[in-house]
């Protein structure tokens, strides 16, 4: 049976680890390569490095280190931020990333996620969904931009099954609202995603313990859960969440 | 010198990475010459089966593997890589037609399904780590003389039964020999996650990112390619 996936998150900014809490006031914590090989050791089962870096040396930094992480890492590894274009998606997965993540430049340009899974193949291209729920709306959320400034308007499910049926192989689903806020992921918000889409959906945003792994998985329906802080600052191990999502009866792998 | 084929789909550094800590001396090269030269051949997974099986006909690659396979040159095919081993497979190919693959195994390839045999939704592409169970074949390997299963024993050596390997993939290979599938994958109606025929062997996980399990595989074939 195929297992429920753990990813930790590496937010990326000019070579060094960052996280936001509510995507400001960012923390210093570390080298990205030596931490995410870390993080392998402990039986992470993949890594995702975003990259919040804006300025072009500090891109030139990132290809840098996907290159660095293709000799340290024996799991597979996801870039995202940044992309605008398919040279720009050529450039980091000939550096040698297993894959990418497309957020806003595929919101602006929907036929990228179908010209990179043509080229690249659909294992390669993540779709993110950065998605906030609607005001006074009861389950129904919007797609957000450039880290949850920009409103779309466009309803986060409904991208979400666009992007798949244009060759996406994952769905990287980022709830706005509980992003570094500790609380448990959007529940509602993964189980509505998982139910409407065929390719995995990884969930992301608001991991603060334990139990919210576990509720991802059972209750939102994710394939995989992904969290950032908890494990940088030591408050968790990837073991630890694996070993307490094994005892509830999900198949993870230990090996 | 061990070759990694290079079709020019993607970046082969990890493949190429492992293989060295497996302590061999990995070249990737494009070139049907190393391939005539090399002591063993791996060709990694990457693009879909019509690109591939184009590329490698056009640049003669696929001529060369042919001939040293039969020459009982040591072969590992990983992922894209194992399915191409097969006589032919339908992805990328124009609707109804196929492509070639090279044949050392026969059989063909196709898309994973979506529903299992009682009719539950399993999502492809098949994405993550999943547990590779030995078949009859691999288990009996040590006592069926020169069949697949002796190889297979050896490429698999120091794994466990059921251990979880990498997959990332939307399609599967349907051998026509039952006798060449050395280990299965659940995952709707199930594939063979790895086959093997004398020297030529095929892995549907990705060993370069299945972390140390992946890397034990790596340094198997490196050994038994050597005592080839």
């Amino acid at each position: 049976m195929l297992t429920k996936r753990v990813i930790p998150c590496l937010d990326v900014m000019d070579g060094r680890v960052v996280k936001g809490i509510n995507f400001v006031n960012l923390r210093d914590a570390g080298d990205p390569v030596e931490l995410a090989a870390a993080y392998d050791a402990a039986g992470a089962d993949e890594v995702v490095f975003l990259d919040i870096t804006a300025t072009h040396e500090g891109r030139a930094t990132t290809i840098k280190m996907a290159a660095h992480a293709s000799e340290e890492l024996r799991i597979p590894y996801t870039v995202g931020g940044g992309f605008r274009d398919l040279e720009g998606i050529r450039t980091m997965i000939a550096a040698g990333a297993d894959k990418v993540s497309l957020n806003s430049a595929a919101v602006r340009d929907p036929a990228l996620i179908t010209a990179a899974a043509a080229l690249f193949g659909t294992q390669a291209i993540l779709c993110a969904v950065d998605a906030k729920r609607a005001s006074g709306g009861r389950d129904k959320w919007t797609v957000y931009l450039n880290g949850g400034r920009i409103d779309t308007g466009m309803d986060a499910v409904g991208w979400a099954a666009e992007a798949a049926r244009r060759g996406a192989g994952e769905i990287l689903l980022t709830s706005m609202d509980r992003d570094g806020s500790k609380d448990g992921f959007d529940l509602a918000l993964t189980r509505a995603a998982a139910r409407t889409v065929d390719i995995p959906v990884i969930a992301s945003g608001g991991v603060g313990v334990l139990e919210h792994f576990a509720e991802g998985i059972m209750e939102g329906e994710a394939d995989a859960v992904l969290a950032a802080s908890v494990f940088h600052f030591g408050e968790l191990s990837v073991r630890q969440v694996k070993e307490y999502l094994a005892s509830c009866g999900i198949p993870v792998r230990l090996d | 010198m061990f070759v990694v084929v290079d079709y020019c789909k993607g970046n082969l550094r990890s493949v190429q990475k492992g293989l060295e800590r497996a302590g061999c001396d990995a070249r990737v090269s494009a070139s049907p010459a190393d391939i005539n030269n090399a002591e063993a051949i791996v060709l990694p997974g990457v693009g879909s089966f019509t690109d591939a099986s184009e590329t490698m006909c056009a640049s003669g690659q696929m001529d060369a593997i042919r001939s040293r396979v039969a020459d009982g040159v040591p072969f590992l095919g990983i992922c894209l890589g194992l399915q191409l081993l097969f006589d032919w497979g339908d992805e990328g190919a124009p609707a109804g037609s196929r492509s070639e693959g090279l044949g050392v195994l026969p059989g063909h390839c196709r898309r994973i399904d979506a529903l299992d045999a009682a009719g539950r939704a399993h999502k492809v592409p098949h994405v993550g780590w999943n547990q590779v169970r030995f078949s009859h074949t691999l288990r009996e390997g040590l006592s069926a003389g020169d069949h697949a299963g002796q190889g297979a024993a050896l490429l698999l050596a120091g794994i466990e039964d059921g251990s979880n390997f990498y997959f990332t993939h939307s399609y599967q290979c349907v051998p026509a020999q039952e006798a060449d599938i050395c280990a299965t994958t659940d995952h709707a109606t199930g594939f063979p996650s790895v086959v093997a025929r004398g020297s030529a062997f095929g892995v549907q996980f990705h060993p370069e990112k299945s972390s140390h399990k992946g890397l034990m595989v790596l340094q198997n074939f490196v050994n038994l390619a050597r005592r080839m």
